[in-house]
This record gives C-alpha cells, sequence and structure tokens, in this order.
C-alpha cells in the first residue's frame, strides 16, 4: 500500500511515479490525500479530499480508529518506541465525526483508510509539499511518523516514511551540512565532541551555536542582524511567500552576492553576481537521490566562457580570505567528507562507480549501504534509542476563511515546469499549461466568471490579475495557484508568510482569497 | 506509462458496447469497492485507477460483435477504461485474425479450406462461392457482407465447414456443416436480412460421436445422452461423485491417485498430469495465489474432440477443473476457448452459471472452506494461443507470444503465478481416476499409455467423428471402428497428430495407437487427429496447405519461426511449381537443414513442428521426383 500524503507525485515526481505505478501493476493500492483530486489522485483506488491544512486531524483520527479496532502493533509499540500513552490520550480526542468535521472527509473513508493502512503487510507513507509548506510543517510530519510506529510500518523492507526530494540532490545537501545546525553527515553543530572532530581537522575554531533558515534571515534582516547575503543557486526573490517583504529586505542589504547560472530576479537586486557551474552537466562529483543513494556526476560539457566551477569559485574566495586550500578536486573533498562522516565513510569514488552508487549508511568499504532505514527497531534486543511518538494537535492554517476572503488558494507545481521557472521556462514545452488560476467549474458559476476571463484575485497581502481556468478536479471554495510563472503572475504576492517555528517554512498551501470581476473599462 | 490517448472518439454505439461488456466483467468480481457518496471530498476507484488489461480481450470482442470492425476511436475510449495506452492495445489486436482493424461488413462467412475439408470439397465450394459472391475477403452483397476463407473451424467431422458471423446489438452465429454454396449464401442473405438464426442444438451427437449411447464409454458416456444443459442429468449419471470423494480425500491423496493413474496430458505433449498438480500444491504456503486453466483453445488442424466434450458435457469439464484447484489450493480458473468455438463457450457459460447457483462453484463450495470461480476467456483465432505460455499471456491481455521456457507455468504460469493447465480432455479423464481410483485407471491401456483417449477421425472415412477407445487399438483397429475407408477406398495415407504430426503410409496401419507405439515409428498422437487421404488426393497440395497454416499462424516473435516458415511455403511452391533452386535434392537438403534451424531454435512448439508433417511426407512418399 502506497500512501501519497500531500504529493501530487504524478506531475512533480514523474520519474518515482513511474515506480508507483508499476507497483500499482503489481497489486499495490494507492491511496492519496490531497485537498485537490490531482492527477496523482486519478489513479488512487481511494482518494481523501481534505481541506487544505486538516492533516493533523484526519491522522490523529486515523490512529485513534486504529487503536479502537485492536489494529495497532502492539508488540512494536512496546519494543521500540516510546510516548505511547501520551499519544494515545492526545489522539482519544479524534472521533472520525470530529475529523469529518474538520476534514470533510466521510468519517467511513477516514475508517477504510485507517484499517487499510493498518492491515497492510507492507505500506508507506510518501509526502511533499502538501506536508511541510505549512505553518506546522515538522507537527504535521510527526503526525505521519506517529501513523508508521503505531502499525509498525517502519523499518521493514517496503515500509517506511519518505519524504520526496523535490530535486536529484536535495537530500546531498542535507547530507554535507546545508541544514542551519548540521554539519555533514548530519552531526550536531551543538554537540561539542562532534564539533571539535571537525575543528581537528579543520584547524580552526567552529561557531557552537547553530546557524539561520532562510525565514530566519529574512526575519534578521527585518531586525538588521543582517546585513550581508551570499546566495547560491537560489532565488528567493521569486521562492518566499510574501515577496513584497521578500523585495525590500533583500533590497535594503549593504552586499548581496549571487552565484548562479541563470540572470534570476534576486540576482537582479545584486551587487556582485558570479557566475555558477550546472551541477549536472558541467561539474565532477556526488549526487544524493531520495533514497540516500550517492551517486557519481560527471562533467559532459565544458563549462561557457566566463564561467567558473562553483567549487573553484569557493576555493578562489578562500584564497582571497587568506587560506590556500590547494587545487580543487571533487574526489579530495569527497575523501574529507568519508573522513568525517561515518555514514559515507565507506563511499570511496571506486565503489560508487562500481556499484552504480550507494545508499547510505555505509561505514566501511565492506559494507554494502542499507536499502532501508531503522531496521534496528525490530532486533531483539532493540539497538539504539527507542523512536518517539509525538503529541500534536490539529491546528488550521494562520489565513482564515471569512466573508471578506472566503476562497481557500493553495499553490504547487505543474508537470512541465520547475519551482520558479528559472531552470525551465527559457524552453518551450508541449505540456506546459499557461499561469492560469485554477477554480472550480461551480465556482466559475458562482462567481459569474468564465474560462479565460481575467479576474482580480486579492490576499490579505496583496493582489494579482489572472486568467481563470476551470479544473475540475477542485471542488468549490478551493483554488490552485501554480508557482512558475512569477512574470505572469506573482502568486507569492499572495502567499502568507507564516513560518513554522521548527523547519523555517512558510504556509504557501493555504492563504485566503477572494475573486473580483475586473470592471470593464 | 501515460495512456497517450490519441484524438479519435468512439460513437455511442461502441461506448456501449464497450460499457456493457466492463460491466459484465466487473459483476463477476472484478468490482471495485462501492464509492461513499461524498461533496467532492473523497473519491473510491472513480477513474480507471490500474490497468485492467486482462479485460482487453473480452472488450475486443464486445466491440468486434457489435460493430463488426474495431475503429481506433473504440480502440481509444476502450483504452481509457482500461488503463491502457493504445498502442499497446493496438498492438494486441493486430495480433489476432478474427478482429477487423478496417471497417468490415457486418455480416463474414468464414469458409474452412483446410485439409479436412479440402477432402470434402471445399476447393470447389470456394471456386462456387467466388463466382456466386466474388473474391474472398471482398465484400459482397452492396457491400453489406464478406466471405473468407480460413483456416480449421474444427468442425472437420461434418466438413466442408463455414461459420457465419453477423456482428450487432444481438450478434448471431451460426454453423454451417456440411456447407454448401447454397446454404451458406441464403444464410448470408438471412444475416444481411438481420433474420440469422443461430442453431442452438449444434451437437449432433449421431453424426459428430457415432460411438454414442455404447455401455463401454467412459469420456463420452454422457455425450448425445444426458441434457448437456441440465446439471440434474449430470448428477443422476454420477456427476459429482468424483469431487465429494476428492473432498473425502484431501488435496495430498487426490494427486497421489492422480500420478498414480499415469496420466498424460492429452493436449499434444504427454506430460503427467498429476507431476503438474504436484508441482503446484507444493507451493500453496507461499502466500502466492495459483490458478488453473483449461486450455480449450484447440486449433490443430484435425481435431474437434475437446469441442465435442464442451457442447456434450460441459460439467464434467467444470468437475474436473474444480478436483484440480482443490488439489492445488487455486482459487480462480480460466477455461480458454478458441474464438471459433462460439457455442461450446455458451454452453459452458450456461453450466457455470448453473453450478454456481447450485454452489457447486463460488464461495465455500458446498459448505467447505473451499472456493473456485471459473472465468470464459475466448481466443480470437490464434492457433498459437493454444501453446500454454501463449494462452496465458492472450488472457492477460498481451500479444498471444509465447514465453521463454522455463520458468514452467508451475512456477510461473498465469499472472507470473504457479498455473496448472490442462486440456479439456485430460480435465475429463480427472473425474474417472478419481472414482475408480489411480491404480486402477493405470491398468487401463498398455503399460506406457494408461486410461481412455479420443481420437478424432476425418478425412475419407466411411463415418467421421470423436472415437473413445482404452489404449491399445492400432490405426486398422481404429479406422475399423469409423467404418473403414472412405472416398475411393483405396488409402493413400494418413496424417496423425495434426499439422503439427506426421503422416504414415498404409503399411504403417497395425502401428498402435499409442504414445509408445506412434514413437516407435517417428510419428506422435499428439491431439489425437487421425485423419485419411485417399489415392484421389494431391498430397502435395495439402502439403502446401500445412505450410501455409503455419506460415499464417505463426506469431512472428522468433527469428528461425517467422523466417522459417516462410520460407518453407516458398520452398514448397517451387517444388509443385517445378520450379526448384538447383536440383529437387538440394531444395530437399536445404529443407532438412531449415527443420533442423526451427526445431533447435524456435521458442516454442509451433516453430519446432512445423516442419514435421511436410519432411514425413517427403520420407515417405517421393512427391517431388
Amino acid at each position: 500500500m502506497i500512501l501519497l500524503w500531500g504529493s501530487n507525485a504524478r506531475e512533480t515526481h514523474p520519474i518515482f511515479f513511474h515506480h508507483v505505478l508499476k507497483g500499482i501493476r503489481n497489486g499495490a493500492k494507492l491511496y492519496v490525500i490531497d485537498p485537490r483530486r490531482t492527477s496523482s489522485a486519478q489513479w488512487a483506488d481511494v482518494w481523501l479530499g481534505l481541506d487544505v491544512g486538516s492533516d493533523i486531524s484526519l491522522a490523529n483520527a486515523m490512529a485513534r480508529e486504529t487503536i479502537h479496532a485492536g489494529l495497532a502493533n502492539e508488540r512494536f509499540i512496546q519494543h521500540a518506541t516510546s510516548g505511547f500513552e501520551a499519544y494515545r490520550g492526545c489522539v482519544e480526542k479524534y472521533t472520525l465525526e470530529r475529523a469529518e468535521r474538520e476534514t470533510g472527509v466521510p468519517a467511513e473513508m477516514i475508517r477504510q483508510t485507517a484499517h487499510a493502512y493498518a492491515k497492510a503487510k507492507r505500506a508507506q507513507i510518501c509526502w511533499t509539499l502538501g506536508i511541510t509548506e505549512h505553518h506546522n510543517a515538522v507537527d504535521n510530519v510527526l503526525a505521519l511518523v506517529n501513523l508508521a510506529l503505531l502499525t509498525g510500518h517502519v523499518g521493514r523492507y517496503g515500509s517506511g516514511v519518505n519524504p520526496l526530494r523535490g530535486q536529484n540532490n536535495v537530500q546531498g545537501g542535507g547530507d554535507m551540512g546545508a541544514i542551519p545546525d548540521r554539519l555533514p553527515g548530519f552531526q550536531h553543530v551543538e554537540n561539542a565532541e562532534l564539533r571539535a572532530k571537525f575543528e581537528r581537522a579543520y584547524g580552526t575554531k567552529l561557531d557552537p551555536k547553530r546557524g539561520l533558515h532562510l525565514s530566519g534571515m529574512f526575519e534578521a534582516m527585518e531586525h538588521g542582524e543582517l546585513t550581508t547575503l551570499y546566495v547560491l543557486g537560489e532565488n528567493p526573490i521569486d521562492s518566499e511567500a510574501d515577496r513584497h517583504r521578500a523585495v525590500k529586505l533583500m533590497s535594503g542589504l549593504e552586499f548581496l552576492v549571487v552565484q548562479d547560472i541563470f540572470y534570476t530576479k534576486t540576482a537582479e537586486l545584486a551587487h556582485v553576481i558570479l557566475p555558477g557551474s550546472a551541477g549536472w552537466c558541467e561539474t565532477e562529483g556526488t549526487v544524493t537521490s531520495s533514497e540516500r543513494r550517492v551517486q557519481r556526476v560527471r562533467a559532459a560539457v565544458p563549462l561557457p566562457g566566463g564561467v567558473r566551477d562553483d567549487m573553484e569559485i569557493i576555493y578562489e574566495l578562500a584564497k582571497r580570505f587568506g587560506h590556500d586550500w590547494g587545487k580543487p578536486e571533487a574526489e579530495t573533498i569527497w575523501n574529507e567528507v568519508r573522513s568525517l562522516s561515518p555514514m559515507h565513510a565507506g563511499m570511496s569514488y571506486k565503489r560508487l562507480e562500481e556499484l552504480g552508487g550507494i545508499q547510505w549508511p555505509c561505514y566501511d568499504e565492506s559494507h554494502p549501504g542499507e536499502m532501508y532505514l531503522h531496521s534496528r527497531l525490530w532486533r531483539e534486543p532493540l539497538i539504539g534509542p527507542r523512536a518517539p511518538f509525538s503529541v500534536v494537535e490539529f491546528e488550521p492554517p494562520v489565513d482564515e476563511l471569512n466573508e471578506e476572503y472566503p476562497i481557500r488558494l493553495t499553490t504547487g507545481r505543474q508537470l512541465d515546469s520547475y519551482n520558479t521557472g528559472e531552470q525551465s521556462r527559457r524552453f518551450p514545452s508541449p505540456l506546459r499549461r499557461a499561469a492560469a488560476l485554477d477554480l472550480s467549474p461551480e465556482d466559475g458559476k458562482r462567481y459569474k466568471v468564465c474560462e479565460g476571463e481575467q479576474v482580480r484575485v486579492s490576499s490579505r497581502r496583496g493582489s494579482v490579475l489572472a486568467p481563470v481556468r476551470f479544473d475540475p478536479g477542485l471542488r468549490p471554495g478551493l483554488a490552485f495557484l501554480a508557482v512558475h510563472f512569477h512574470d505572469e503572475i506573482a502568486t507569492n504576492d499572495l502567499t502568507i508568510d507564516a513560518v513554522d517555528p521548527k523547519s523555517g517554512t512558510s504556509e504557501f498551501k493555504a492563504t485566503a482569497i477572494r475573486i473580483e470581476k475586473c470592471v470593464e473599462s | 506509462m501515460d495512456l497517450h490517448l490519441t484524438a479519435e472518439k468512439a460513437s455511442l454505439e461502441e461506448q456501449a458496447a464497450i460499457d456493457a461488456a466492463l460491466k459484465k466483467q466487473e459483476s463477476e468480481g472484478d468490482g471495485a469497492s462501492p464509492a461513499v457518496a461524498t461533496d467532492g471530498h473523497a473519491a473510491s476507484n472513480g477513474l480507471p485507477p490500474r490497468s485492467k488489461r486482462h479485460l482487453l480481450l473480452p472488450v475486443l470482442h464486445a466491440i468486434q460483435e457489435r460493430m463488426g470492425w474495431i475503429s481506433p476511436g473504440a480502440l481509444n475510449y476502450a483504452s481509457l477504461q482500461l488503463g491502457l495506452p493504445p498502442a499497446e492495445a493496438h498492438g494486441v489486436l493486430s495480433f489476432y485474425e478474427m478482429f477487423s482493424r478496417k471497417p468490415q461488413p457486418r455480416v463474414v462467412a468464414h469458409v474452412c479450406d483446410d485439409i479436412a475439408c479440402m477432402t470434402h470439397g471445399a476447393g470447389s465450394l470456394c471456386a462456387e462461392l467466388e463466382r456466386k459472391l466474388g473474391h474472398s475477403g471482398s465484400p459482397c452483397l452492396d457491400g453489406k457482407a464478406i466471405w473468407q476463407r480460413t483456416s480449421c473451424l474444427g468442425l472437420c467431422e461434418r466438413a466442408p465447414a463455414a461459420l457465419i458471423t453477423a456482428a450487432g446489438e444481438t450478434p448471431r452465429e451460426r454453423v454451417i456443416a456440411p456447407a454448401q454454396e447454397e446454404s451458406i449464401s441464403s444464410a448470408v442473405a438471412e444475416a444481411v436480412g438481420g433474420k440469422l438464426t443461430e442453431q442452438i442444438d449444434v451437437l449432433d451427437p449421431k453424426v459428430s460421436a457415432p460411438q454414442a449411447g455404447q455401455p463401454q464409454l467412459r469420456l463420452l458416456r454422457r455425450v448425445g445422452q444426458a441434457d448437456p444443459a441440465s446439471l440434474e442429468h449430470y448428477r443422476r449419471s454420477g456427476g459429482y461423485h468424483a469431487l465429494n470423494k476428492a473432498f473425502e480425500w484431501g488435496p495430498e491423496r487426490v494427486i497421489r491417485e492422480v500420478i498414480d493413474s499415469k496420466l498424460l496430458g492429452r493436449g499434444g505433449a504427454a506430460f503427467p498430469a498429476g507431476k503438474k498438480w504436484e508441482a503446484v500444491h507444493v507451493q500453496r504456503d507461499s502466500n502466492r495465489p495459483h490458478y488453473v486453466v483449461c486450455n480449450a483453445d484447440e486449433s490443430e488442424p484435425g481435431t474437434f474432440k475437446d469441442r465435442i466434450l464442451m457442447e456434450g458435457d460441459p460439467f464434467a469439464i467444470l468437475e474436473g477443473m474444480t478436483i484440480a484447484a482443490f488439489a492445488v489450493g487455486a482459487k480462480k480458473g480460466y477455461i480458454y476457448i478458441r474464438g471459433e468455438y462460439p457455442f461450446a463457450a455458451k454452453q459452458l457459460e450456461k453450466a457455470i452459471r448453473t453450478a454456481c447457483a447450485q454452489n457447486l462453484l463460488g464461495k465455500n463450495i458446498s459448505g467447505r472452506e473451499f472456493s473456485f470461480d471459473i472465468e470464459i476467456r475466448r481466443g480470437a483465432g490464434a492457433y498459437i494461443c493454444g501453446e500454454e505460455t501463449a494462452l496465458f499471456n492472450s488472457i492477460e491481455g498481451y500479444r498471444g507470444e509465447p514465453r521463454n521456457k522455463p520458468p514452467f507455468p508451475a512456477q510461473s504460469g498465469l499472472f507470473h503465478q504457479p498455473t496448472v493447465v490442462n486440456n479439456v480432455e485430460t480435465l475429463v479423464n480427472v473425474p474417472e481416476i478419481i472414482l475408480n481410483g489411480g491404480a486402477a485407471y493405470a491398468r487401463i491401456g498398455t503399460a506406457n499409455s494408461a486410461g481412455y483417449r479420443l481420437f478424432c477421425v476425418s478425412g475419407h472415412v466411411a463415418r467421421p467423428g470423436i472415437y473413445e477407445v482404452s489404449f491399445g487399438p492400432t490405426i486398422r483397429n481404429v479406422i475399423e471402428i469409423a467404418g473403414g475407408v472412405g472416398g475411393t477406398g483405396r488409402l493413400q495415407a494418413v496424417l496423425l497428430g495434426g499439422a503439427a504430426g506426421s503422416f504414415v503410409s498404409p503399411k504403417e496401419l497395425d502401428t498402435p495407437l499409442t504414445f509408445e507405439g506412434t514413437r516407435a515409428i517417428g510419428a506422435t498422437l499428439g491431439s489425437g487427429v487421425v485423419m485419411l487421404f485417399d489415392d484421389s488426393v494431391d498430397l502435395k497440395q495439402i502439403l502446401l496447405r500445412i505450410a501455409a497454416f503455419f506460415r499464417s499462424e505463426t506469431c512472428g516473435q522468433c527469428v528461425p519461426c517467422r523466417v522459417g516458415t516462410t520460407r518453407q511455403e516458398e520452398l514448397l511452391q517451387r517444388l509443385v511449381q517445378r520450379k526448384p533452386l538447383g536440383s529437387n535434392e538440394q531444395e530437399s537438403a536445404l529443407l532438412k537443414e531449415m527443420a533442423q534451424a526451427m526445431r533447435d531454435a524456435s521458442i516454442c512448439g509451433l516453430g519446432q513442428t512445423a516442419s514435421g508433417a511436410i519432411l514425413s511426407a517427403m520420407d515417405r512418399w517421393s512427391l517431388f521426383s
């Protein structure tokens, strides 16, 4: 059983979804949980079209039903988890009826889904931004993790919890420490012993405190604490919620450096632009896929004139700062990673090439890597700490619906385009659907607008013009905008920057809007 | 995996035919869980969520039977409903002879011009039809009908044979055998006028099974004696006693008895049936679904025994399959019936409905913890689908191309699960074995050929038909049972085992018709064909027809067979027209070399045996000197 929760993988992870389809054809059941009846949901055995942001209510109600039906995996709970009693107490409040009220999904469907998930021989929950682009993103994730712990669908072949990564190397970025509180290999920077290991290797002191995540940086800019920014391969002007604020803050920086392969909206504001290299075709190194597989990447084409390898730029900067790191070489840097990050230790370039990639952890050169994580939870006796249940409560989206803003707008991605469109909009695609506000046909009638008609879309923060398109996958009161076409429709003029304090992610998925017919002039 | 539908749209009539076919299938157990009414917050199975590819063949049949052909629009709509790319569906559609991809009149007369019918005037019949209705394959009667030549229709005991099909809201089919130009023309005219009456009671046992009613018969004892539609008759004549006994014995004992019976498969390959069952049975704890498949794709030219069993004693097949399912732990069975047997299919459908109503099929059969369902699948005019792995592919909705073996069906058969696949006649033997015990059955017949056997005697014989014997009689004995040589009365040759079998000469008539007896003279029993040719027959023409048959029926998957069958026909044409490349001896050597290549390198039996009959004839007679 595959539970696709808050993911339109059919469009956003088409290669992954290809494997899902193979699974379906082999008899796997697909359940899709998504406010929209997306093209992924159309392949599903069951689609639960919950109201935006009510995921925790749904998950907790599934948990309560699982416990009451005697379907919880008590052996596993006793053996490998902690905090179950508190969790049970919390979910007890989430009756099916309550969940039906809060999510809109019929109680019977929730019950069926809970039973199917608990009884499945193998089940995995896969999610993407529908879970994480909320003000309570981490709580949403924990609610799903709770379900996996409750049913024992974790740490076994074919079962697990699986965040689908948005790019070929999001996982690799995290692995290498591009997270405010982690060093390479997810080693906590605030752990003195681990930090000391890196300090010895680097021959310098490291800041013992964690850094800022993206939203935190914007707050710091607002407070005047952050005045200089070096942006690599990111386009926050187009990707941040509440775009007006982002433009204001970044324009006010004393010094902004942008290193990118395209002249982005962010680059337009920069004091210095460093033309970088395209990771997938112009550089040497490794990437790590969603399944934690580290793979080699090789330069297939030479760098265009005037462009330097990203690695070389950083080495050159170091040199200007007075540190000569020698000649930039991908394999040398990788070997440094291996010497400092135990979970990468066994991955020599030679082995990566021979095996076509290795899934971490891989502790030494005789270790084959691991196909799935957390198998330790099933060992007798248990190895390592218990997996904790987390008490999480339903909180509705911050941007409330009312008479003035009666429509729930959610944002997302389309098959043909990629995030802010920097990498995709320069190329024509026969599959591309033009920028438009997707509405249910019923709402079209209700607001007396027809397909193609330009309407004014307003939220509490901003207002844009957009043509209307009808999508039968939407129900009345639910609208959708893609995030790819900021030149045509600046979606993030509307979105709210209500940030999840734990992850720093904004609530892109839930905006309250109204639409108005444009007055003929 | 996206569907990539094309722009063509299906007509309302086509949509209705497809929807009805799917609804019928779904009501038979492929159904989705009922949807809960919602306000747009949930859906279950609203759009085709997964491929229902295995329903492709029934859906194609439904379109063909309704429209007379399958348009791109209809294929598109069917593909959408089945969750299958139309390109894939097209690949399957184009595989089968009975489906038309071009607009075609709704009324089609299929006229057999195969070897058995050739001995009964198929040649002159076709010539007359050409004069009257025009060329084979071109529309006649203001484009409202068409007649076409076809390979063996399995009606050899009543040669020459024809099958009329009339597509429409109520599709109709009629068998005409023996057929004359007048009877075909008038049936076609009737069909064009929308008035074609079907012959429901198509089997005349006195004609098809001349022994009917004789007391010693076991396999044929009900044919012509009991009403094939009546479960009551079947029970009264000992039916379902064997199933009850099997229930008492338990699966292990059933399998032991079937092994002890030394029952060999009657489809042609003669593999020990009990061994097949055991190989599937041992996997019952593997959590994989098991299947029982009845191979009723009787397409070997000259073979019609399974048709008569299906038309004359359908419950015996169901009982045999149910026992097999019980023994191997299968919950689902398929009967794959060749497309040219509409009445056999109807008879079995009726029998399945009756058996379900009486709890002899379905959930908890006779109150036991054993459930078994049987679904019928009709082939669509592809000889190769009689090959068991091609048959699996056909049921699964793929082109009916054979798979490489191993793995064998017992390990990876239908839907790649452990599967028992048995021929109709083999399964009809099963109740006999259970009732009397395996050891008793093994004592019948000869040491290496146990039990009863049906022979399909046709061609120049006094009383063509199906004959049951206990293994032992010689070719001569069987011909005598069938009333002796017909035609001119002077026997020239006998074809054993059909197109994939071999010719024997009158000097070899004292060969026992046993597995070991025929093997000793380099021949084969195959599917039990005994086809006689008198001295008026030009054997060269018979060989050409056999070569043409294989050329037309090769599935084209593997090179030796695809190229070899064509080259073989060309070579024979050259010899018949006395235009050999080099000398006749050189041609003959070339033919042998090609045959060797096909035997060695073809994936399945079709290529491996495609030259057998031809070479056996050339070994025995100097046809081309």
